[in-house]
């Protein structure tokens, strides 16, 4: 893995403004989570006397109709955001790498029943299937987490098992197999390695996909629940007094916004990067 | 010499999509009924054009492809109704060697890791052994130490083909199915490579079922040259017997079709004309007929059995006799 990405993956990336744009988003929106506590350890410092106040120098985003600063609030809900993103989309990818990785190696019946299951699972239209969970569970971030991952992994099975479709007849398969190796090591050792590569486009791009399904959740009231910061329920706090206070919703906007976006132009320059037909 | 192994009626069909979508499956009958043995030490060529079955007899031999029907056996112990525990075991004693150099080393790991992994598999060495060990393959097939941790593609095809021989001798094979191991190779390093199987066929004692389509190298490395066309063996003899008198018309046509470096010497007869038939329909009666200059009637209607001959040499033509004496 390491090699390919030193000299194939990055010689390509690296020449890609986009991508390098979108890295950057990425990797200063982690700095910024990770920074977060040395900025403002207490997101939900209530300060009546200085309540929705315009962005100034002492508050560069403003403050909300409680006093709290927004700037500290949206940093801390990069932490909820990036959370959300990485451990649905880790739950996600799991499952469809490993149900992908089995449906295509054995064939047959297994990929039968399997794929048969992703067809069902497609049909229902995501964001109501969640809808639909989350309403007989408790609104908490991990349920958010469980839920958007176990309705996200189609694809990536898909895409692992068209992989092991093709790579289950190459050579290296078949001489591994001559020399005696067992199927967990065919699968684990040989394929997976090799078949890796879609997924990981395909991670980055889900990504932002789950931290905008969070948003929405939040912003619908049954996602992250207040008073913990998230920009979903950030955006919708600020709804009422979007008139006189703009300030509000317009920031953890923005914030979703340049995140989202930047998750998509990585994803979208790692698979161009990794496409063979499309030269630099 | 005894025999090492045994191979009687090996068929082998695929089920292939219809030309015209929504058809009915056709049958491709890749390996239609082969049958041979190998001696313990020699080198058995197998020869014939793209198609005709080659290489998938060679993966059929290590069920690498389940095969329809027919039976192998090893040292007197049947492969084809082993368990895939005893075939493991197994598995040590026959290898093969892959023709593309490119696909048959897996891009994600190490030199040290592909050639080490058999040992692995097999228990063979202590796990702090196995590096002296690869170490020690990896001179045997002319790979330098400090190659241990670069990756496959850092190599040229020729070092590639060399590491993919390491990975066979690791775990001491008595048989190697070696398919088209040089045909990928620029000529210089084809000489190299088969100068190198050649030395470790003697220090490890090692038999070959050598699989190409080059019957120049097949000359130069056989013991004995089987010839197939469209699925069956038409054709086994001892080489030097079989390059002086072919006596199968395509084998014949085979050994004409190989350029001689000599402008001043004319062709004995035409080149064979046409391209092999499909064998998904192959022709009825001897499936060579359509292209052979000695076809009668009775080519048209009944296939030739693969007899033996009083020299020893096998062949399935009904004009054997004939040719070299077009009528």
């Amino acid at each position: 893995m390491s090699a390919f990405f030193r000299e194939v993956l990055w010689q390509k990336l690296r020449r890609n403004r986009m991508a390098m744009a979108g890295a950057l988003i990425v990797f200063g929106m982690f700095v910024l989570a990770t920074i977060a506590p040395l900025v403002n350890n207490d997101p939900g410092a209530i300060d009546i006397a200085r309540r929705l106040q315009s962005p100034n120098w002492g508050h560069p985003l403003g403050t909300d109709d409680l006093g709290r600063d927004v700037l500290v609030r949206i940093l801390y809900g990069a932490r909820i955001s990036l959370l959300v993103g990485f451990v649905a989309v880790g739950i996600a990818t799991s499952i469809g790498i490993l149900l992908g990785a089995l449906a295509g190696y054995y064939g047959r019946w297994v990929d039968v029943v399997i794929m048969r299951f992703v067809d069902i699972m497609l049909c229902f239209p995501s964001f109501f299937l969640i809808l639909a969970v989350i309403a007989f569970l408790e609104p908490s971030i991990w349920n958010i987490m469980i839920i958007i991952g176990l309705t996200g992994w189609m694809g990536v099975a898909r895409l692992v098992r068209a992989e092991f479709l093709s790579l289950r007849e190459r050579d290296f398969v078949l001489a591994a197999r001559a020399l005696g190796a067992r199927d967990a090591r065919i699968i684990f050792r040989h394929i997976l390695p090799n078949a890796l590569s879609p997924v990981l486009v395909s991670a980055t791009l889900g990504v932002a996909g789950a931290i905008l399904t969070e948003s929405a959740l939040s912003f619908l009231g049954i996602g992250v629940q207040p008073p913990t910061p998230s920009w979903g329920n950030m955006l919708i706090a600020g709804k009422q007094t979007l008139g006189t206070a703009w300030w509000l919703s317009v920031f953890p906007g923005l914030a979703i916004l340049i995140t989202v976006l930047g998750y998509n132009l990585l994803g979208e320059g790692i698979r161009d990067a990794m496409d063979p037909r499309i030269k630099d | 010499m005894p025999n090492l192994l045994h191979v009687r009626g090996l068929k082998k069909s695929f089920q292939v999509s219809s030309a015209r979508p929504g058809g009915p499956k056709q049958t491709l009958r890749a390996v239609d009924g082969v049958s041979f043995d190998i001696r313990a030490g020699e080198t058995l060529g197998l020869v014939g054009e793209s198609g005709c079955g080659k290489s998938t007899t060679g993966k059929l031999l290590l069920r690498l492809i389940e095969p329809d029907a027919g039976t192998i056996e090893f040292r007197d112990r049947s492969l084809t109704t082993l368990s895939k525990k005893e075939l493991t075991a197994l598995r040590r004693e026959m290898q093969i060697i892959f023709q593309d150099p490119f696909s048959s080393l897996n891009p994600r790991m190490r030199v040290g890791e592909i050639i080490g992994e058999p040992l692995l598999i097999h228990n063979l060495v202590k796990k702090d052994e196995i590096r002296d060990r690869v170490v020690q393959l990896m001179q045997t097939v002319g790979l330098a130490a400090d190659h241990y941790n670069r990756y496959a593609h850092e190599f040229s095809g020729g070092q590639r083909q060399r590491i993919g021989i390491a990975r066979t001798l690791a775990v001491q094979p008595s048989l190697i199915i070696a398919d088209e191991p040089v045909s990928a190779l620029d000529l210089s390093i084809q000489a190299q490579i088969i100068n190198l199987l050649r030395d470790i066929q003697q220090e490890f004692s090692l038999t070959y079922l050598f699989i190409s389509h080059d019957l120049g190298v097949i000359e130069h490395v056989c013991d004995r040259v089987a010839v197939m066309y469209l699925g069956r063996i038409v054709e086994l003899a001892d080489t030097q017997e079989l390059y002086e008198k072919p006596l199968h018309p395509y084998t014949e046509a085979l050994l004409n079709a190989v350029p001689v470096p000599d402008p001043t010497r004319a062709r004995k007869s035409q080149l064979l004309s046409g391209e092999p038939p499909s064998p998904i329909h192959p022709p009825q009666g001897c499936h060579f007929h359509p292209r052979c200059p000695y076809a009668r009637d009775i080519c048209r209607s009944s296939y030739p059995a693969l007899e033996t001959r009083a020299s020893g040499r096998q062949v399935a033509c009904h004009f054997a006799g004939q040719v070299g004496q077009p009528t």
